[in-house]
């Protein structure tokens, strides 16, 4: 690299070390230091906000929450993977139409799409309002665990397809034949080459979904209610709620390990390095 | 046991294509049992969509196809016991070297003891022997292409489609492999269907060269008949080097051509009916300018190695010769052949 290259990785460099560097490193600093220091000539290291963090009350925030991340990302693939194929097998002209429609959602504010469902999900909601008409009971669909992953699989879902999508379009038709020229029906092509092909798409949706599924505090807030802490609402709570930025970081830095600990996990399954995981 | 040889293994009736526009227009073709069978032609004159329909990866829009005498038109290709081996050889990426090949068996459901060794058999035969736990990325071209073979040969297909599988092995490689194909062929006794555009390769492993050009067959026939009696003019031009020039045949043995007429051994055309006649290079002698039957002058030669090729211009016309002499460029010659060099070949007008 020469010189002149150099210089313009500067940038670069000056961008990653200000927003993304830096406030890693204060947030890792306010997790390592005790709450009755504001100065920094007084600064005061403990590990008490780790500590504190290994009571059965945060454990279960923790797994309540991976818990329900793997339940919305293992519905995004079941919904989005067949999404994927469908889309990469039909002919182009109408692709670029339905991966559109497909993506239309996301051009619009994540909040706004979430409060669509509290509309649709509600007490007097849509489909209450449904089966009022028809003189049923209502149901109470809002502010539980199926509102959160029926709201986090409707926000996720593009991640997961389009990931997916982008190696099934790109896997060579000539595989599927050469499967089929030896003896292969549909199925067994499915399961022996297309599917064993399309994993690398299948890793990087995964990651794409549970990555956010795991820390996002928007959806269990607006969908789940106050009744049940997740890591995302419980960091924001410390933050914004009861003030304890220290005990809140400490959290943000838990979080951050559990996703890399998942991350470098599923890096195993990813043999050829081409999906997100790589990144790890 | 005469009979048995020549039965027909695959029949092709008036078999057409047609895309945006037609591609194939009534292919009538059958393939004998242990033949091998080369479809040569230009790009996109069909041969390729030929072997798709046969191997069942595209139906014939009009047309039928007997697989051993029974019409296999709607028969998908995982049911046909034809296997193929494809352009770019289309091995499983994901797979090593001996899953590729044990593929067709692991479908089957056979028993991991006689995959072993079938696959072994067969690393054998393409002379990859202890290559099992490679991986395909890490393999050359040439092997790549012998694991191909290998992997659609376990399968003790009755006919095996090849679809230009020398196509991206340089020179040398090919020409050993075409020699390795053909053994590999005589050895399994299996129907090779091939497709190449390479009209040496053709000549030199078939048993039969279908020519195609246009969608059409030109000529079907062994490689010496289609060297030495080219039916038409595009065959004559396609299979090796030809003069071809407009004559007219006066009667039965009698042909005009550049101005002088000749003596030859066509017959059975209509009196004065326009002719192409077809002179291949190496049949054209150099003499003294005196003693030739067609008289011209040298404007190029070119060494070849073997031979000189040589363009002598005969007024109108530019006649190329290959020859192990040659003159010199600007020298004055005369040409003679013999009448049984002369081809006669109907022109299509």
């Amino acid at each position: 690299m020469n010189k002149r290259q150099k210089f313009f990785a500067y940038p670069y460099g000056l961008w990653m070390t200000l927003f993304i560097l830096l406030p890693i490193l204060l947030v890792f600093l306010y997790s390592i230091t005790s709450k009755d220091t504001n100065q920094i000539k007084t600064l005061r290291f403990t590990l008490d906000n780790y500590r504190k963090f290994f009571d059965p009350l945060y454990i279960n925030v923790i797994i309540r929450s991976i818990n329900l991340a793997l339940i919305s990302t293992f519905f995004c693939l079941v919904i989005g993977y067949p999404v994927a194929y469908i889309i990469s097998t039909t002919n182009l002209k109408k692709r670029n139409t339905v991966l559109l429609l497909f993506i239309l959602p996301m051009w619009m504010n994540m909040l706004l799409r979430t409060y669509a469902w509290m509309t649709i999900l509600g007490n007097n909601g849509l489909i209450n309002s449904f089966l009022n008409m028809l003189g049923l009971p209502s149901f109470r669909l809002l502010y539980n665990n199926t509102a959160i992953v029926i709201g986090m699989v409707y926000n996720f879902l593009p991640f997961m397809v389009l990931p997916i999508y982008t190696v099934l379009s790109k896997m060579d038709m000539k595989l599927v034949e050469a499967s089929h020229d030896l003896g292969a029906d549909h199925k067994t092509t499915f399961l022996r080459v297309i599917f064993p092909l399309s994993l690398p798409g299948v890793i990087s949706g995964i990651i794409m979904v549970f990555m956010p599924a795991v820390s996002s505090f928007v959806i269990p807030r607006l969908l789940g209610g106050n009744r049940s802490l997740y890591i995302g609402t419980l960091i924001e709570n410390l933050f914004l709620v009861t003030g304890d930025w220290h005990f809140g970081s400490s959290v943000a830095i838990i979080m951050m390990l559990i996703i890399l600990a998942s991350m470098s996990i599923l890096n195993r399954f990813d043999v050829d390095k081409e999906g997100g995981a790589g990144l790890w | 046991m005469e009979v048995f040889l020549n039965r027909k293994i695959i029949e092709l009736k008036n078999i057409s294509k047609d895309y945006t526009v037609r591609v194939l227009n009534k292919v009538n073709l059958y393939v004998n049992e242990n033949e091998f069978l080369t479809l040569l032609g230009p790009s996109g004159c069909g041969k390729t969509t030929t072997l798709r329909i046969i191997g069942g990866f595209e139906s014939a829009s009009e047309g039928d196809l007997f697989f051993e005498g029974e019409n296999i038109n709607h028969l998908p290709p995982h049911k046909r016991q034809i296997n193929t081996v494809f352009q770019k050889y289309a091995l499983f990426p994901h797979l090593n070297v001996f899953e590729n090949i044990a593929f067709g068996l692991r479908i089957k459901k056979v028993s991991t003891s006689i995959i072993q060794e079938e696959v072994r058999n067969m690393l054998k035969l393409v002379n990859l022997s202890g290559f099992e736990s490679r991986n395909i990325e890490s393999l050359s071209g040439g092997q790549q292409q012998r694991i191909a073979i290998a992997r659609a040969l376990i399968n003790k297909p009755k006919v095996l489609l090849l679809d230009e599988p020398l196509g991206a092995l340089d020179l040398k490689l090919r020409k050993e492999m075409q020699i390795e194909l053909k053994n590999m062929q005589r050895e399994v006794g299996i129907t090779f269907v091939y497709v190449t555009h390479d009209q040496e390769e053709a000549l030199t492993m078939s048993d039969t060269v279908v020519v195609m050009n246009n969608g059409e067959i030109q000529q079907i026939g062994s490689p010496v008949d289609i060297y030495n009696e080219p039916e038409n003019a595009f065959v004559a031009d396609f299979i090796g080097e030809s003069n071809i020039v407009d004559g007219i045949m006066n009667e039965d043995f009698l042909v005009t051509f550049l101005g002088r007429t000749f003596k030859c051994v066509d017959s059975g055309f209509s009196e004065n009916e326009p002719i192409h006649v077809v002179l291949r290079p190496e049949d054209i002698t150099i003499v003294s300018e005196s003693d030739g039957y067609l008289k011209g002058t040298v404007t190029s030669t070119i060494f070849k190695g073997v031979h000189y090729e040589m363009i002598v211009n005969i007024g109108t016309f530019d006649m190329l010769i290959q020859s192990t002499f040659h003159s010199p460029v600007g020298e004055k010659v005369g040409l003679r052949f013999s009448p049984e060099d002369i081809h006669i070949m109907t022109r299509e007008v």
